[in-house]
């Protein structure tokens, strides 16, 4: 078996009086897909965020190969350029157009001349499928593609590991499909994902492993099959039930194309 | 009409002053009222607490307390005279004002601008200069505006320590002649022209820059 490229051991994180992550180790292996489901206020967001350390945890340790993030004395920055983030409602910076908001980390991060950064900025649009909207500004794209440029943008830097947090969460039911493919082909490619997603048709597809967050913990974790076939804790099959009645039914093959899903 | 003419003729050379005063003192309270803002938001406890305790205190004063404090203070410690006490107490002011008017933008941008910058790798100061500031300033464009025309006006207090800028002009020549109407007429028109302008070239730059959210 090989090493974990990232290891996040025993992360606690409390807000005030509440604890909302009470100990959560997660080892994730070179191009596994890692999903994550739980229920919501459970405190997903706040682990990716201990990941990168936008969040420093309170309590444990998270490793990007032998690099320990939440050692003191490790280069924060030089770290967060090997980790990509994709959020929930895109964060796109509202005053560059796509193509800019994906050259902006080339330039201020990896100090590229602003030639080869406009030409791998190109690229990763194109990879994207959004080379023909590289000069609209965040506000003339659609969610899909927002989230799409912002994915472009994480990927410039050439990230080992990504991690999304509810990629398609703020999108409209039409525009879902877009975006997880792209995050499929990145899949297939090889990348390295830490997951946040409710779209179990994914999750089932490219998932490796899914881990069940309740209450701060691990609740139940598993390989799709067993996870939706035969989870270990009753509490899952609860929950798988309730994202069935909220999204649709999340076994059905290709239920992530069509989309069906109410709020 | 003739002694109208005559009062423009006499004032307006001192609109140099009022526009030296007012620019000077608006571009000086930007660059603070940033680093104000930012150090409010994104400093370390000691700049927060400067940051806000001096926002509050100068806010709470007259302008034209502060000037004559400024010109007490200044003239006492530095033997500095003139144009100068007044150019550093307008700014005195506006920093403050605009301070809050930064803080105001940064805080409508949200946290998750910050995040995403940090994410990518960039250090507090790069994502500051590169993402939030960019940002805010054109947020701020609206309430920057209203603040110049502010500053543009006040700048007449400065009569009250001896620059000769519009305002005492006008005086001048309406003592000299027992005749102050006419005087502040003149006066007033020069004010409105020169808001009038201000507000043209600002409601251009804000639908030049205006931000797409
Ligand atoms: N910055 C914060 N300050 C205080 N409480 C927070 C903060 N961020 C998150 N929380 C709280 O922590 C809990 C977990 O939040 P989050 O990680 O966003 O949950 P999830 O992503 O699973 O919905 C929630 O109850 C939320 O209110
Ligand atoms: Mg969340």
């Amino acid at each position: 078996m090989t090493e974990p490229i990232l290891r996040v051991e025993n992360i606690h994180k409390a807000y005030g009086p509440t604890e909302v992550l009470r100990g959560v180790s997660v080892d994730v292996r070179p191009g596994e897909v890692v999903v994550i489901i739980g229920p919501s206020g459970t405190g997903k967001s706040t682990l990716l965020r201990c990941v990168n350390q936008l969040t420093p945890p309170d309590q444990g340790r998270v490793w990007l190969k032998d690099v320990e993030l939440t050692d003191k004395r490790t280069d924060i920055n030089k770290a967060r350029e090997r980790i990509g983030m994709v959020f929930q409602d895109f964060n796109l910076f509202t005053h560059l157009t796509a193509l800019q908001n994906v050259m902006l980390g080339l330039t201020k991060v990896k100090r590229m001349k602003p030639t080869a950064a406009r030409a791998k900025a190109v690229m990763e649009l194109e990879k994207v499928g959004l080379a023909d909207k590289a000069d609209l500004y965040p506000a003339e794209l659609s969610g899909g593609q927002k989230q799409r440029a912002a994915i472009a943008r994480s990927l410039a830097m050439d990230p080992e590991v990504m991690l999304f947090d509810e990629p398609t969460s703020a999108l409209d039911p039409e525009l879902i499909g877009e975006v997880l493919e792209v995050m499929q082909d990145l899949a297939a490619e090889g990348m390295t994902m830490l997951v946040v997603s409710h779209e179990m048709g994914f999750a089932r597809e490219v998932a490796d492993r899914i881990i069940f967050l309740e209450n701060g913990v691990i609740a139940d974790e598993g390989p799709p099959e067993q996870f939706f076939t035969n989870p270990k804790n009753p509490r899952t099959r609860e929950f798988l039930w309730k994202l069935t009645e909220l999204y649709g039914n999340h076994g059905e093959k290709g239920s992530r194309r069509s989309g069906r899903r109410g709020r | 009409m003739d002694y109208f003419l005559r009062c423009l003729k006499f004032i307006l050379p001192a609109a140099k002053v009022t526009l030296l005063l007012t620019v000077a003192a608006l571009a000086l309270g930007l660059v603070l009222g940033l680093l104000l803002a930012v150090a409010r938001i994104y400093g370390r406890p000691p700049a927060r607490s400067f940051a806000a305790i001096y926002s509050r205190v100068v806010r709470s004063l007259p302008t034209l307390v502060v000037l004559f404090l400024v010109y007490s203070f200044v003239t006492i410690v530095f033997g500095i005279r003139g144009v100068t006490t007044a150019v550093i107490a307008l700014t005195a002011c506006t920093a403050a004002y605009q301070s809050e008017i930064f803080r105001g933008a940064i805080q409508s941008l949200g946290t998750g601008q910050m995040a995403a910058a940090r994410s990518l790798g960039m250090t507090k100061s790069v994502a500051v200069r590169s993402v939030i500031i960019p940002q805010a300033l054109r947020l701020a464009i609206p309430s920057w505006s209203n603040e110049a025309a502010i500053v543009l006006k006040d700048s007449s207090l400065a009569s009250a320590i001896g620059t000769t800028e519009i305002f005492r002009r006008a005086q001048q020549i309406g003592a000299a002649n027992h005749d102050y109407l006419p005087a502040f007429l003149a006066c007033g028109l020069i004010y409105f022209c020169l808001t009038f302008l201000t507000n043209r070239v600002l409601d251009y730059v804000q639908k030049r820059y205006r931000l797409k959210l």
